[in-house]
């Protein structure tokens, strides 16, 4: 006997990957350049950096402006510019991929256990959600580091609240929708436990839709990290970091425009090279 | 109809009290931490607890709640430590500023991002189609902060044409509709990128449908086809994302208002969460969600109205 499985949906949803995706789409590369630039400034700053990032040097006050000596000039208070942009990327390259981490693993496991059992626990962490959503994500910002404080704990805390919502709709669509397919049926027949289902039949389908959400999800944390040090709230000084570098030296823009042009552009690119990342992913799941 | 009102309002009511007793809660919590406030960081112990006794504050949580809700149902919001003034004043006079400012913001993202993002889907893959889009990445990709110093450095520092700050005095010899222009700048591209990319997406969802084919095949002209046929069918479902933004321009522009210095409603905040003035945190945090409530509520009317299939 021959069964016609043609007209069954796939049994696995499509996982982008990197190289078919990276080979049709110039966006793709781009993106890759530009985050892997970073990644490497970040994993050379201490060895690469010319400067300590926290050292004044009063005798480049006179004149701040790049020169040879300092190639992106230094700061009011003396320190070299370059090396705190090459540290700075090292905070925000650790900080957002945990971040994104934490809010990706409590949003997925939410979705997978709401959008697999339905019913009263679904409704209730969906509401739950749609508060959070429905908040201005910079006035929770403001009201919990208010309370707790600004340190690298909390600003990961603190995303992994705002952004686990959105992860969790889109698991809890993807979820709701695998549990119709039979072989989820099949595997809770042969008796199969409830973790064991979301876990080994659900879960690996839901990598799909995640990573292109993961790619963009760095690019907002990216912006959210660099907003929150131009607030003042982001980590605590002298430790360079992107946003911190703009907000200290903003004030100073009509004397000395690249202490904050400098921060801003790598914040920007960093943030370009994730979106386009994310853009070339989709790209090429789509032709998958 | 009503029925579905109705729910929506109860549902608004409680999620307003849900949110209000947990900023509530975040904040006084701790009996002492009101009274530590007030008299500051060298009042001994036995001061702050003896001002937290005759304030009532040592009283259990759920009492001082349903006293401070009866307070501001009174439209007694406190007094705000940092301005020396009640919590009511402060806030509507920023509010109002912060609405200005939205609403020119607001009157120029929609229609400039209906523009483009019809121009993109009109063609999906053409050469305006890719221009467009990955103009929309970048502006997107740009947060508000490093936008306002480009702008800044451009058209303040180096061409002289528009101030620095937008305080709205009239200091400097810059006029108020100059003030205006940086910041609002910023949040129309901040916001845009995101809009033209949904209203984009919809029209060129619109443009598949067989009925838009025909009318191209009858050999209607093309600014006909999409100005009868596709666009009112592609604002449909870009309308409820489109009035959401209100939500940003109101209670999310803490950034570029902290750039420009234009005392508005987000920098407000800022300052109450830096000086941790409570009874201004939990004010704002109140108006935050009730704005935010409000326009998902409009959302929801509007999306039934435009959309003949949906009744509710």
């Amino acid at each position: 006997m021959t069964t016609d499985t043609s007209a069954a949906p796939p049994r696995r949803i499509p996982f982008p990957r990197l190289a078919p995706a990276l080979a049709g789409s110039p966006a793709a590369v781009t993106g890759l350049c530009i985050v892997g630039f970073w990644v490497l400034v970040a994993l050379l700053a201490p060895v690469a950096a010319p400067y300590d990032p926290n050292q004044n040097n009063l005798a480049a006050l006179a004149d701040p402006t790049p020169s040879a000596a300092h190639w992106l000039g230094t700061d009011q208070f003396g320190r070299d510019i370059l090396s705190r942009i090459m540290w700075g990327a090292r905070t925000v390259l650790a900080i957002a991929p945990i971040a994104v981490a934490a809010a990706t693993l409590l949003g997925a496991f939410l979705g997978l256990v709401a959008g697999y059992l339905r019913g009263w626990v679904d409704a209730a962490i969906a509401r739950v959600c749609d508060v959070i959503l429905s908040f201005p994500v910079i006035i929770l910002y403001l009201v919990i580091l208010a309370k707790f404080g600004a340190s690298a704990l909390n600003i990961v805390l603190v995303i992994a609240v705002t952004k686990a919502p959105i992860i969790f709709r889109i698991v809890r669509g993807v979820t709701m929708e695998l549990r119709q397919r039979e072989y989820v049926s099949a595997a809770r027949m042969r008796g199969e436990s409830f973790w064991y289902v979301l876990a080994v039949e659900i879960l690996p389908n839901i990598r799909g839709p995640l990573s292109v959400d993961v790619c963009l999800r760095l690019g907002y944390t990216t912006i959210a990290i660099g907003v929150l040090g131009f607030l003042g709230i982001g980590l605590p000084p002298p430790d360079p970091d992107w946003g911190g570098m703009v907000k200290e030296s903003y004030s100073l823009i009509f004397v000395w425009p690249h202490m904050a042009l400098f921060p801003s552009l790598a914040v920007s690119s960093l943030v370009i090279g994730f979106n386009l990342l994310a853009i070339g992913l989709r790209e090429g799941q789509r032709r998958a | 109809m009503i029925r579905y009102l109705l729910k929506q309002l109860a549902y608004m009511a409680a999620t307003l009290l849900a949110v209000s007793f947990l900023v509530f809660a975040l904040n006084e919590f701790a009996p002492g931490d009101v009274a530590r406030k007030i008299l500051g960081a060298y009042a001994t112990q036995e001061q702050v607890d003896a001002l937290t006794a005759e304030l009532g504050l040592d009283r259990p949580l759920l009492v001082r709640y349903v006293e401070y809700l009866g307070r501001v149902f009174r439209g007694d919001l406190g007094e705000s430590l940092i301005y020396k003034a009640p919590v009511a004043d402060v806030l509507w006079d920023r509010l109002g500023n912060t609405l200005y400012l939205a609403a020119i913001a607001f009157a120029v993202v929609v229609p400039l991002s209906i523009m483009l993002g019809t121009l993109a889907g009109m063609r999906e893959g053409s050469i305006m189609d890719r221009g467009i889009s990955l103009f929309g990445v970048f502006v997107a990709s740009v947060p508000e902060f490093a936008m306002g110093v480009f702008l800044a450095s451009v058209f303040a520092v180096w061409l002289g044409w528009l101030p620095g700050t937008s305080q709205l005095t009239s200091g400097a010899g810059w006029s108020i509709a100059s003030q205006l222009v940086l910041p609002v700048a910023v949040m129309v591209l901040y916001d845009m990128g995101y809009l033209v990319a949904m209203i984009r997406a919809s029209m060129v969802e619109v443009m598949r449908q067989p009925y838009v084919r025909t009318a191209v095949l009858k050999g209607m002209s093309m600014p006909r086809v999409i100005f009868r046929h596709a666009l009112r069918n592609a604002m449909i479902a870009p309308f409820t994302v489109i009035l959401l933004q209100i939500n940003y321009l109101v209670a999310g522009v803490v950034v570029v208002e902290t750039v420009f210095a234009y005392p508005g409603f987000g920098r407000m905040m800022l300052e109450a969460a830096l000086a941790k003035d409570i009874a201004l945190i939990e004010a704002g945090a109140l108006v935050a969600v009730f704005i935010a409530m409000l326009t998902q509520f409009v959302g929801d009317i509007g999306y039934a109205a435009l959309d003949p299939r949906i009744r509710i």
